[in-house]
């Protein structure tokens, strides 16, 4: 089971392999990737020197193409995966259709993974994407059951990777335009969500107002712990209840620990931790607590306990400081 | 161009489904999209429910495309996936790349849904390459977009939704259910009591959001009626109306007789909106056809 953790710039990555990680995924700094925030990202030097530790250290990088090529645009897209080609990159992780194709019909031998901006959930997706371009291997978006994923993984003709710990995304990722409604920014477009110029906080008396493109999502205490704003986490009003509620989700990170045992038992390939924006500290530290869990796993399957340690330290750097099963819990839906 | 109809987002009844589809049998529309686009958990109408009001339309000289599931979870939704394709007689709309992938086993032709990603013109040929007959614009994209995409014109059609609340997002959970404190396994059905969804709004009162089962939409209507003359210009093949009720049916009349008209002017234009034919602009939206955030409204 491979560890693979994010790496928004080269000190994320240096802790993420320090701790343990077994692979990390990246994106360029530009549109073609769906974080591309400021600051954040990868230029082809240094994702040469990237290349280069990672090699050292027996470790894997995975490049990040997961926006959609905009017409008349294209060439940036195709430039990238040449660039993961000639720098011998271990993957590319892809979502459209038309780079699929470039990707596996100009580099055969760079290994395609599906990104979960794809948004392939069953059987047939999967079956469409190996037949077409040879993915090796599948994210699956968060939307499964873990029941559902363990009736995937006995089928699947390729590889899956599942979200272990992070943010919460609940939508079928890559098919979810709040964000792009409220904003004109989309994610699959080379945006992202909740761009963070269009996120401004106000105060108003002991209240504090958090506002998407002047839309307001929330009105909290100023001492209430908050996510980063995203249009599904909100507080709001609907038809015939006057008190703001969480309608869709409150916000809280996904965090799978106690679930490690069934997905290792699925035969889940890869374990993904979400949070490529966040800081080298954070990838440190998850990363950490995983590959203490996975080791002691491997030691011994039928002894796993979940540590209540490890909880701990994952609840300090999870949103609003709380942790669920999310969508894996059938009762979550 | 034509006037589409696209699949029923919410939860009828069997009854008011019907109904509903006796009224079409007899609109303007010329192409019907038909099925269950959003949960499966939704079984007021079956199968042969479908195919019944399907042969229907077809009696009454509409084009019928059976829809399929947007978002496919599970074993069972496949088969049920399956049954659609191997309808014998009507395409299907792909809704999730499974249907695509099944059409094209079955070498059937198909409509590309608009929640599936089609980003870019060399997509599309690939996936009319596997049977793509026709594809409907993914909401979130503009008419510069399909400007671009459009040029050299394509062998397959094009369809633009230019009515309803806009399904931005699926999800595994049922937000409905949740409100209600139910869970999806024992929903009791309950987005039935909410026929055009549940209104969403900040907590300063502005509409946001529709809550519709596992699915969320705009809680802003796309109106595009206006822009029918540039689309025709352009070429687009299809005009899609989503209906939020049988009432929005005299949408689909306005839509053919601007159609049939000769074009109008902006200016004549502006004065029928002030006469209130576009009534209820206040919640209408347009602003992703103009590259804009998708609930802002522009003039052109």
């Amino acid at each position: 089971m491979e560890l693979l953790c994010p790496a928004g710039n080269l000190a994320s990555m240096k802790a993420a392999f320090n701790a343990g990680a077994d692979a990390v995924y990246l994106g360029l700094k530009n549109d073609t990737n769906a974080r591309s925030f400021a600051g954040l990202n990868f230029n082809e030097q240094q994702l040469a020197k990237a290349i280069v530790l990672a090699k050292k250290q027996n470790k894997k990088i995975f490049l990040t193409l997961n926006t959609f090529p905009k017409p008349g645009e294209e060439s940036r897209w195709y430039q990238a995966v040449d660039i993961a080609a000639d720098l011998g990159l271990d993957a590319l992780i892809v979502a459209d259709l038309s780079l699929l194709d470039y990707a596996a019909s100009k580099h055969k031998h760079l290994p395609l993974h599906l990104s979960v901006q794809a948004s392939a959930t069953n059987l047939a997706a999967l079956q469409f994407y190996k037949e077409n371009f040879n993915i090796e291997r599948a994210v699956l978006p968060r939307v499964l059951s873990m029941k559902q994923v363990k009736d995937l993984a006995k089928v699947s003709p390729v590889d899956l990777e599942v979200f272990a710990f992070g943010s919460l995304c609940i939508m079928a990722e890559g098919r979810c335009h709040l964000s792009s409604y409220v904003t004109g920014q989309s994610p699959n477009t080379g945006g992202s969500c909740s761009p963070a110029q269009h996120v401004r906080w106000q105060d108003d008396g002991d209240d504090k107002l958090t506002r998407l493109n002047e839309v307001l999502i929330e009105r909290s205490s100023k001492d209430q712990h908050l996510g980063y704003p995203v249009v599904c986490k909100g507080r709001y009003l609907s038809e015939h209840t006057h008190e703001p509620q969480h309608l869709l989700e409150s916000p809280t990170s996904l965090n799978t620990l106690s679930l490690l045992p069934e997905l290792a038992q699925a035969g889940i390939r890869s374990l993904k931790i979400e949070g490529r924006q966040r800081s080298p500290a954070y990838v440190a530290q998850v990363a950490k607590v995983w590959r203490e869990a996975i080791d002691s796993y491997l030691r011994s399957p039928e002894q796993f306990v979940s540590q209540a340690s490890w909880d701990q330290a994952l609840a300090k750097v999870s949103e609003g400081q709380i942790t669920t099963l999310g969508v894996y819990a059938r009762q979550w839906q | 161009m034509k006037i589409s109809l696209a699949p029923i987002h919410y939860c009828w009844s069997k009854a008011d489904t019907e109904h509903f589809y006796n009224q079409v049998a007899q609109s303007k529309v010329d192409t019907v999209y038909l099925g269950e686009t959003v949960c499966s958990r939704r079984r007021e109408l079956k199968f042969k429910d479908y195919l019944a009001i399907a042969h229907q339309l077809s009696d009454a000289g509409k084009n019928v495309v059976l829809s399929t599931m947007a978002l496919i979870e599970a074993q069972s939704e496949l088969t049920e996936l399956k049954r659609y394709v191997d309808n014998g007689q009507w395409q299907i709309e792909a809704n999730d790349m499974a249907g695509v992938q099944l059409a094209s086993q079955a070498k059937l032709g198909f409509v590309c849904g608009p929640t599936i990603n089609n980003y870019n013109r060399a997509s599309l040929e690939l996936l009319h390459k596997q049977g793509m007959t026709r594809f409907v614009m993914p909401y979130e994209l503009s008419k510069a977009w399909l400007d671009n995409v459009m040029t050299p014109k394509p062998a397959f059609e094009v369809e633009v939704f230019g009515f309803g609340h806009i399904p931005l997002a699926h999800s595994a959970r049922c937000f409905t259910a949740k409100h209600f404190n139910l869970n999806k396994d024992n929903c009791q059905t309950i987005c039935q009591q909410h026929p055009k969804g549940l209104l969403v709004q900040t907590q300063d009162n502005q509409p946001l959001l529709r809550l519709n089962g596992i699915q969320t939409q705009s809680a802003r209507c796309i109106n595009l009626l206006s822009e029918l003359d540039d689309m025709k210009q352009m070429g687009i093949d299809y005009w899609r109306l989503s209906a939020r009720s049988i009432d929005d049916l005299v949408i689909a009349e306005q839509a053919f007789e601007q159609l049939a008209a000769p074009a109008i002017s902006k200016a004549d234009e502006l004065q029928s909106h002030e006469l209130g034919i576009n009534q209820n602009t206040q919640l209408d939206c347009n602003g992703y056809w103009f590259g804009q955030a998708g609930m802002t409204s522009q003039t052109s």
